[in-house]
């Protein structure tokens, strides 16, 4: 994974609340033994029609959407289904983060997993920027904040460890790999006797 | 001096410590039972390859297919390909990955197969006090057990296959604490849709939720795990039971179970599991159990929920909820009773256990299924299946004019070939009816089994007491 420090870029903004990780993703496109070009089923849904071709009317068709790494999506994102697929699609298309209230738990972990930022914010600055579609925003991982055009800053939850790993690209199964010894000594412990 | 009291959850998380938490990383956390499937484990096991890592201890894992596998037996046992060619190669990749790394597989044919959700507890791999992981949201079922089960993602069931641990942080702690009693034709299915319209989609997020209370006491096993399989809907990390003797009694004699003095250490364990008196809670919710009725939903997501007499609700001046009712067709202010309905499931790992298929029998029997309605019944597992043909409840199902298939997640889910028709309305006894997740425009109805085979004989929504 590549380290990420910052990060600026206009913003799509997508009216829709509790966004299950079956519409990011629909189940048909699970079938795939990879990770690469999700991308191009992501929202398959919603942004294509019965015949294929893309809907005018969908965010993510309009031409102001276009290169924009940050999605602002309503209310708690990411629900649903544990597919890592969902922020596999979303990277692959290009978004680096995603903004809303709330961040569904397994949904969150899998995007920090795959350099995509979750970023959960306060009602105040989620409001503006669900009104200020195309806004451009920079997100600073140092400081686990994000800076609206207006100079207003809002802090977002990121766990010290996420922090290291996302702004120095480090694998955690590295860092797990390396706990081999307080592993093979809890195993230890185990055979022992019941820990308790 | 005497240790503070603890939760079930706070026993079973601190016995699984190989490196507690500190403000700067996450608890190391070990694993006892990894279960794995065809769709979330290929691009782990690619991990593996890439860095010649091996599965650290493939005892420990256990792998089935069941979501992207066919349902029809002409394409299980016959010579008939399954119909989708990329989930064939999903298959034959599991059956490689598992040979190569020495993990058990229940394969395509296997007598024991079926819903990863399913087999765990009914193999007796699923064992109170256990840390039980895999990539699906839906673990959250074995917490009926008593053990701590979440899902995981693909990236993390790598980490488990090479390290048998996960990095995690410490979840908060919600009681739900139940009392009163369900009524007649009320099920688990209908305490669970009725939580989560209380608490809301995201109302557990953050949290490990412990179902509590003399209601809970009551439930059976499969009750217990209908409610804890629904956790995940109400966006918590897990779902967890309290074991007691309603549990010892289900696993003994359980293939993969402790037995002879094994299991005597291991009921002297469990016994010490649930949460002790004066144990505190991150967040407490009460629910009068006594004043439900069956529930059904009516959106998008699984918070969308009413009782089965009620209209459904207006929320004017909502854009999202309006764009909700749009999918599903549905004007606000209607009753949902009397809506006609195309398809009817009963099945998935919330309802495909075999108390649920003699629910939906005990309403079928001597009745057909309405002219018009598609109506699929498929076992949660191979060993559901045969437990209900023993009983005949597949001549009760086949007799009133459904279809009666091998195990698998079906409907649940549109990956497998089994989908509901683009605009028409299922009832289902799953547990998601967001939009397209039983096929492309599908509308979903969830209720519990008793609800959906009413529904079938009437070919319109149908409150189950009217038929019992
Ligand atoms: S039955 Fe449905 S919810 Fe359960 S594991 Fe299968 S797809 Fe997932």
């Amino acid at each position: 994974m590549d380290p990420i420090k910052t990060l600026r870029s206009r913003t799509v903004v997508l009216p829709a609340s509790d966004v299950d990780t079956d519409q990011i993703i629909p189940a048909r496109f699970l079938t795939t033994t990879t990770r690469s070009g999700l991308g191009a089923n992501l929202f398959a849904d919603w942004r294509y029609g019965g015949d294929g071709a893309p809907k005018a009317d969908f965010v993510l068709n309009r031409p102001e959407a276009q290169g924009c790494a940050i999605l602002v999506a309503g209310n708690n994102f990411g629900c649903g289904s544990s597919r890592e697929h969902a922020p596999w699609a979303l990277t692959d298309y290009g978004f680096r983060a995603v903004i809303s209230t709330q961040i569904a738990d397994i949904f969150r972990s899998n995007s920090l997993k795959n350099g995509l930022l979750p970023v959960i914010v306060d009602p105040g600055t989620h409001g503006w920027l669900m009104e200020h579609p195309g806004a451009e925003v920079a997100i600073d991982l140092e400081s686990a904040s994000l800076t609206l055009p207006t100079g207003r800053a809002a802090h977002f939850p990121l766990e010290p460890f996420a922090k290291y790993c996302l702004m120095n690209g480090v694998d955690e199964l590295g860092f797990l790999l390396g706990k081999e010894p307080q592993i093979r000594d809890y195993e230890r412990r185990r055979a022992a006797g019941p820990v308790r | 001096m005497p240790s503070p009291p603890q939760t079930l959850f706070e026993k079973v998380w601190h016995r699984h410590e190989v490196a507690a938490e500190t403000p700067d990383t996450p608890a190391v956390l070990y694993v006892d039972l990894h279960l794995i499937h065809e769709v979330t484990s290929p691009q782990a096991f690619t991990v593996l390859r890439e860095r010649g890592l091996k599965v650290r201890r493939p005892e420990l894992t256990f792998a089935t297919m069941d979501h992207s596998t066919p349902t029809r037996t002409e394409q299980v046992f016959g010579g008939a390909p399954i119909a989708i060619e990329a989930a064939a190669r999903q298959v034959r990749e599991l059956e490689v990955n598992c040979a190569d790394f020495g993990v058990e597989l229940l394969g395509l044919r296997h007598a024991r197969r079926g819903i990863v959700h399913i087999i765990g507890p009914e193999l007796g791999l699923t064992q109170p006090g256990k840390t039980v992981v895999c990539g699906d949201s839906h673990t959250s079922t074995h917490g009926a057990l008593g053990a701590l089960a979440f899902g995981i993602g693909t990236t993390e069931v790598g980490h488990v296959l090479a390290t048998q641990c996960l990095l995690q942080g410490k979840p908060r702690t919600l009681a739900i604490n139940v009392s009163g009693r369900l009524g007649a034709g009320v099920t688990a299915k209908d305490l669970i849709l009725a939580i989560i319209g209380r608490i809301g989609v995201a109302g557990g997020t953050g949290h490990v939720i412990e179902y509590r209370g003399e209601t809970i006491r009551a439930l059976d096993m499969d009750q217990r795990m209908t409610v804890c399989n629904m956790s995940i809907e109400a966006g918590a990390r897990a779902g967890m039971i309290a074991p007691d003797e309603t549990t010892y009694a289900y696993l003994a004699g359980r293939p993969r179970a402790p037995h002879g003095a094994a299991w005597e250490q291991a009921l002297e364990q469990w016994r010490r599991l649930p949460t002790d008196a004066g144990a505190g809670f991150d967040r407490e919710v009460d629910i009068d159990a006594a004043a439900l009725e069956p529930m059904v939903t009516y959106g998008t997501n699984p918070g969308m929920v009413m009782p089965i007499s009620a209209a459904i609700p207006q929320r004017p001046g909502d854009a999202v909820f309006a764009k909700s009712l749009a999918y599903m067709g549905f004007e606000p202010g209607r009753p949902i009773a009397e809506q006609p309905v195309d398809v009817v499931f009963i099945g998935s790992c919330t309802n495909g256990r075999l108390s649920d298929l003699r629910d939906a029998a005990s309403l079928l029997r001597g009745r057909k299924v309405a002219a018009g309605v598609q109506m699929l019944v498929v076992p949660g597992s191979q060993e559901v299946k045969r437990q209900a043909e023993a009983e005949g409840l597949h001549e009760v199902f086949l007799q009133a004019g459904a279809q009666w298939r091998e195990s698998g997640c079906s409907m649940c889910l549109g990956m497998n070939g089994d989908l509901v028709p683009k605009g028409r309305y299922a009832v289902s006894t799953s547990n998601r009816n967001f939009e397209g997740r039983q096929g492309v425009g599908a509308r979903t109805l969830l209720a519990s089994p008793l609800t959906a085979a009413a529904s079938a004989v009437r070919g319109r929504v149908t409150d189950p007491r009217e038929l019992m």
